[in-house]
């Protein structure tokens, strides 16, 4: 049993986070490594980073957006109530090393991916500089975690009710210019790790992006989660999710998460009917 | 009078009862009925008894055939059922899913010059027949030892080393990656052509032995071999099958609406999203379906295709009939429900739309040429045949290979140059101390059958390592 031994709801009540109990997951897990969760017997096999891990406690801490018919289902499990299953820790973990200086670029609910990765580069030594925007101030997340584990933090919010008024991408070039860079990491949605990748590009400078196909075992078994990379088909779930940004096929990652649109907004949409939301 | 006996009238071979195949090819529901006593006891009477059984040499665990059959026609299913018992743990499984036409059926004397004893339906019969009438009852468990084993997935390998090393008194915990046992027999085969419940009862029987399943174990990422050893276990098999997805690597393969096989049916069958959205994962319904390959898998997912609903469903195969690995029966019956076969066929790209989704597939016509190593006529491109099928869904059923999840997170276990384990077929011991392998990840996508007597020979092994050291 996985059992749910927190959960707080943030930015405006669209994401959740659940500190689950999962013992031996949070003995083994590192940073950019994801489980995999089925809520009941129905449910479906959704992915999801390890935001966050307790060894000592035995949990780990995943931070969801609500965006369809499984999340929302999530969303109702409540404290001390279980998953049915976890799965992890699955994928590489990301290749932390002291390189001298990098800067974490998140956007939405990749800043929950990326938090464990940059507190990662910074206990190894090295210089971070983060970037994490939202489109507004209400939707931005783990702002203070993030701050704590970045020697600077810029944060954007697409409105200007919070910080900079824009882009990711516009503070990311300031620093391009302005600072000698080692490594970027950027997770977030499709476009923004596309139009980082882009930029940082012309700057030469290496960039890591954490890719969110759709799953299903997480194992290798299945290729549903493949991406073109380089040219070459690679699996997601076990040769990545990371991988250079610089060579990743972005249309063709952006059209396969739609290859269930249909299916899911009709499912989402009976799902909502049911509960009256 | 030897004249009257000679004229006596022959039995046929009884066939076996099924659902008619336009009403099957929509539903979900198991193909072939089984036997009814009385047509089991009249076919069980057409086996001649022979001295020396042909039909045991080519049953890969040499079940005592005629010594089963014989307890048939006598009526007496119990005993029959503890004969193959002696040496096939999984009859129910076995009955539906062997080759039986290059096993023991095809080594059949009746098969000569009529048609063989049908061994494969008395199997499956005597099997159901037992469960049906389960007492709960279950074989003796020698006394427990105090050894500790682990076994590595739950496919008919995994099973059968759990079941063998339990009643030989060994505490045996089943690692088991996807959130439900069984291997293929629950995430492949499909429910039309071996129902999920007799999977289940079969594992809820080692249960009652006292096995022990850890779903939700990736080995090698939850937890590794070596630090089984260090929880506590005494010996390791692995049975993490041939879970590799083959693509044909031609272009457009990416897009939406291909699938490998493997995803395919576990969208369908274990994930049930025949059921979708009662069950919540979705799975594409094709009206154009093409499936590519002609083995076991290929007919599966054809015929799935068929029941969710397509309106035209194509084998296509760049070889001939004859080359078609899939059982004989899944050819005939996936003919029946009227999928098409486009033999000599070769896909050479998959052509999308504006939003990514297959529309097309171009193949080239093929001919056979000479022998190529595995002894088949290769088959050649002809030229400018080049032509157009519509395609909305394509599955890839090439075959699958190795999968390094588990072999990459320790060196000790030697891969041939393939990527699958090296074992000694006599004991199925790998290159590291502790450690057995069988099933797929040893052979190769085989058989149930051969998965399971590699298990058989390394249950023996490990018990005498256990029990002997060596
Ligand atoms: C390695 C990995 C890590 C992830 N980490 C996080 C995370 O930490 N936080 C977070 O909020 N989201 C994360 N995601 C995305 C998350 O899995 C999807 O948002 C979720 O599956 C949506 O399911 P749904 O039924 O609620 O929505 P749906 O209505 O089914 O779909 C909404 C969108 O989610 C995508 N999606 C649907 N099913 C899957 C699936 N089985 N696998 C992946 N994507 C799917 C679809 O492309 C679609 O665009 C991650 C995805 C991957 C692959
Ligand atoms: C669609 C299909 C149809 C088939 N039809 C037939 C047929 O009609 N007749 C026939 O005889 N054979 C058939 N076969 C072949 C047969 O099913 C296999 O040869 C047999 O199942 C192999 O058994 P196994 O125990 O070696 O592995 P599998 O059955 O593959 O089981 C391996 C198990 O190990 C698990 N696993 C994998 N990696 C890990 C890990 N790292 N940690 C923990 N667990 C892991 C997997 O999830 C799986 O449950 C078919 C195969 C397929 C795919
Ligand atoms: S070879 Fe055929 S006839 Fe002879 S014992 Fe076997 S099943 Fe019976
Ligand atoms: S999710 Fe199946 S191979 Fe990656």
């Amino acid at each position: 049993m996985f059992t749910i031994v927190k959960k707080e709801s943030m930015a405006d009540d669209t994401v959740i986070l659940n500190e689950i109990e999962a013992p031996r997951i949070a003995a083994k897990a590192r940073p950019g490594q994801f489980v995999i969760l089925k809520a009941n017997e129905t449910g479906e096999r959704i992915p999801l980073t390890i935001s966050d891990l307790d060894a000592a406690r035995g949990t780990i801490t995943v931070i969801y957006m609500v965006v369809g018919k499984s999340t929302a289902l999530f969303k109702t499990l409540e404290e001390g109530d279980a998953y049915q299953d976890v799965i992890g820790p699955l994928g590489k973990p990301t290749d932390i090393e002291k390189l001298g200086k990098v800067v974490c670029v998140g956007g939405g609910t990749g800043v929950a991916v990326l938090f464990p990765i940059t507190r990662g580069f910074k206990e190894a030594g090295n210089e971070v500089v983060s970037i994490i925007g939202a489109r507004n101030k209400d939707l931005l997340i783990l702002e203070d975690k993030m701050r704590a584990a970045s020697d600077t933090l810029h944060v954007c919010t697409d409105d200007g009710s919070y910080g900079h008024k824009g882009f990711v991408t516009e503070v990311l070039k300031e620093v391009l210019d302005s600072q000698k860079v080692d490594l970027v990491v950027a997770i977030g949605p499709v476009p923004m790790m596309k139009f980082v990748s882009k930029l940082t590009y012309e700057y030469n400078v290496k960039t890591l992006v954490s890719l969110n196909p759709i799953m299903i075992d997480g194992t290798g078994m299945c290729g549903g989660c493949r991406v073109s990379v380089g040219g070459e088909t690679r699996f997601a779930c076990v040769d990545g999710p990371e991988f250079d940004g610089h060579k990743v096929d972005y249309d063709g990652l952006m059209q396969r998460l739609n290859a269930y649109a249909k299916e899911e907004k009709a499912a989402y949409d009976e799902y909502c009917r049911l509960r009256g939301i | 009078m030897t004249g009257k006996a000679a004229k006596k009238e022959k039995i046929p071979r009884q066939p076996m009862p099924e659902q008619a195949a336009d009403v099957r090819r929509r539903n979900f529901k198991e193909v072939p009925m089984g036997y009814s006593p009385e047509t089991a006891i009249t076919e069980a009477k057409r086996c001649l008894q022979c001295k020396k059984p042909a039909c045991v040499t080519g049953c890969p665990v040499q079940i005592d055939i005629p010594g089963f059959i014989q307890q048939v026609a006598a009526g007496d299913f119990a005993a029959a059922s503890q004969t193959i018992w002696g040496k096939n743990t999984l009859p129910a499984i076995c009955g539906r899913v062997c080759p039986q036409e290059i096993q023991c059926e095809g080594e059949c004397i009746l098969g000569k010059k009529d048609e063989p004893v049908a061994i494969g339906n008395l199997e499956r019969f005597v099997a159901d027949f037992s469960r049906e009438q389960d007492t709960g009852e279950l074989p003796e468990k020698a006394a427990s030892t105090g050894k500790k084993v682990a076994v590595v997935g739950s496919g008919p390998s995994g099973l059968t080393v759990a079941g063998d090393l339990l009643l030989k008194g060994h505490d045996v915990t089943m690692l088991e990656a996807f959130h439900k046992p069984g291997g293929v027999l629950v995430y492949g085969i499909p429910e039309f052509r071996l129902p999920k419940d007799i999977v289940a009862s079969e594992v809820a029987a080692l249960e009652r032995l006292g096995l022990r399943i850890e779903c939700n174990s990736v080995v090698g990422r939850t937890v590794s071999v070596d630090e089984l050893f260090e929880e506590g276990y005494d010996a390791v098999y692995i049975g993490v099958g041939a879970g590799l997805p083959k693509f044909l690597n031609i272009s457009g393969e990416n897009l939406i609406g291909i699938y490998s096989a493997n995803e395919y049916l576990t969208r369908a069958n274990l994930m049930k999203g025949y059921l979708f959205p009662e069950y919540d994962t979705p799975l594409a319904k094709g009206k154009n379906v093409a499936v590519l390959g002609a083995g076991n898998v290929a007919m599966d997912s054809a015929r799935t295709a068929m029941r969710l609903g397509a309106e035209q469903v194509r084998i296509v195969y760049r070889r001939s009939r004859e080359e078609m690995p899939a059982r004989a029966a899944e050819i005939h019956h996936a003919e029946e429900e009227g999928i098409e076969f486009y033999l000599l066929t070769n896909p050479i790209r998959f052509i999308g739309d504006d939003e990514g989704r297959v529309v097309q597939m171009e193949c080239l016509q093929m001919e056979l040429g000479e022998p190529d190593e595995s002894g088949r006529r290769r088959p050649i491109p002809i030229e400018g045949s080049e032509f157009l099928l519509d395609c909305d869904l394509a599955v890839v059923a090439v075959g699958a290979s190795a999968n390094p999840l588990l072999t990459q997170s320790d060196p000790e276990i030697q891969l041939n140059r393939w990527g699958y384990i090296i074992a000694d077929p006599k004991t199925g011991k790998t290159t590291k101390k502790g450690v057995w392998a069988g099933g797929d990840i040893v052979t190769g996508q085989a058989t149930v059958i051969l998965a399971m007597g590699a298990g058989r020979v390394a249950a023996d092994s490990i018990h005498d390592y256990l029990t002997i050291g060596w």
